[in-house]
C-alpha cells in the first residue's frame, strides 16, 4: 500500500489527483475570499486610530503571510529535492517561486498605501520593510538563476542550494518588529498570549488570510501541473530529435 | 461607501491586489494551454516517449 507521498512522487498520478482537487480547492477559496471581502468592507468598522485605512490591512497581511509561506515551501521542497530527490519537489519550488514573488510585491505595494496615510511616508529603510525587500530580490534571483542555466538539473540543484540559504530571510523578517527603531507594528496575532486584535477587526482578517492561503495551494497546484506538461513537452521533442538523428544515422550507413 | 479622507489610498490598495492576481490567474491558465496544445501537436506527429516502443 503506498502512502500519499509515494503517490505523490509519480507525477501521472500527482496529475490526476490534482485535476480532481484544484476545481474544489479554487472554488472554496473564491467563495472564502467573497466573503472576507465583505466582512472587510461592510461587516466591520474603522480603526479607533487608523480609521477607514485599517481596511488595507485585510490584503496586506495575508499578502505578508503567503509570502513568507511560499518561501518555506520553496526551501522545503529543496530540501526534498537534495536529500530525498523527490520527483516534483523541484516541480514544485519552480512554480512556488514567481507566486511568492507576487505575493511579496503586493505586500510591499499594499504596505506602502497603508504607510502614506498612518505613518505619514510610503517608506523607511526599517528592518521590517528592509528585510520583505530582500524577500523579494531573494525570489528575483532563484528565478533569474533558474533561468540563466540550460542544464534543468544543474539549474535545480544550485536554485535549491540558494534557496536554503536565503531561508534565513524567514525568522529575520519574523523578529525584524522586536529590535531596532520601526514605524511597523509588532505582531498582533502569531505572538504568544492573546491577539491583540478586537475580534470585530480580527476576523475578517482570519478570513481573508485563510482565502489567500487556498488561492495560493490553487495557483500553486496549476503551476505545478503547467510546470509537469512543459517538461514532458521537452520530453518529448528530445525523443523527436533524437529518433531523427538515429534515422538520419542509420540512412547514411 | 464613504471611505473617507483616504479612500485612494484603501481603492489602490485593493486595485493593485486585484490586477496581480487577476495577472496571475490569467498568465496560469494561458500557460497550461499552450503545453497542452503543444502535447496534442506533437501526439498528432506521432512523437512517443523514449520508454515508449
Amino acid at each position: 500500500m503506498q502512502t500519499v507521498t509515494q503517490r505523490l512522487a509519480n507525477p501521472t498520478q500527482f496529475m490526476e489527483l490534482s485535476a480532481r482537487i484544484l476545481p474544489w480547492v479554487a472554488a472554496v477559496a473564491g467563495l472564502v475570499i467573497a466573503y472576507g471581502l465583505y466582512l472587510s468592507f461592510f461587516d466591520s468598522p474603522p480603526d479607533y486610530q487608523q480609521g477607514e485605512t485599517v481596511r488595507i490591512m485585510y490584503i496586506h497581511v495575508p499578502s505578508a503571510w503567503v509570502a513568507m509561506a511560499a518561501y518555506a515551501l520553496i526551501a522545503i521542497s529543496a530540501f526534498g529535492l537534495l536529500v530525498f530527490r523527490h520527483p516534483l519537489a523541484d516541480v514544485s519550488a519552480k512554480a512556488a517561486a514567481p507566486l511568492g514573488a507576487a505575493f511579496t510585491f503586493l505586500a510591499l505595494v499594499t504596505g506602502s498605501l497603508w504607510g502614506r496615510p498612518t505613518w505619514g511616508t510610503y517608506w523607511v529603510w526599517d528592518a521590517r520593510l528592509t528585510s520583505v525587500l530582500i524577500l523579494f530580490f531573494l525570489y528575483l534571483g532563484l528565478i533569474a538563476l533558474r533561468s540563466s542555466i540550460e542544464d534543468e538539473t544543474l539549474a535545480a540543484k544550485l536554485t535549491a542550494i540558494l534557496a536554503l540559504v536565503g531561508v534565513v530571510m524567514l525568522p529575520v523578517i519574523k523578529f525584524s518588529v522586536e529590535f531596532g527603531n520601526t514605524l511597523h507594528q509588532g505582531a498582533s496575532v502569531l505572538k504568544l498570549g492573546a491577539s491583540k486584535l478586537d475580534p470585530a477587526i480580527e476576523l475578517p482578517l482570519l478570513v481573508m488570510a485563510v482565502g489567500f492561503t487556498l488561492m495560493f495551494v490553487a495557483l500553486h497546484l496549476k503551476a505545478m501541473r503547467n510546470e509537469i506538461l512543459r517538461r514532458r513537452v521537452k520530453a518529448l521533442q528530445m525523443a523527436e530529435v533524437e529518433r531523427a538523428q538515429a534515422g538520419g544515422l542509420a540512412a547514411a550507413e | 461607501m464613504d471611505l473617507g479622507p483616504h479612500a485612494a489610498f484603501i481603492w489602490s490598495a485593493y486595485g493593485v491586489t486585484a490586477l496581480v492576481i487577476a495577472g496571475l490567474i490569467a498568465w496560469l491558465i494561458l500557460d497550461g494551454r499552450e503545453q497542452q496544445r503543444r502535447l496534442a501537436e506533437l501526439a498528432a506527429r506521432g512523437v512517443k516517449r523514449r520508454s515508449e516502443p
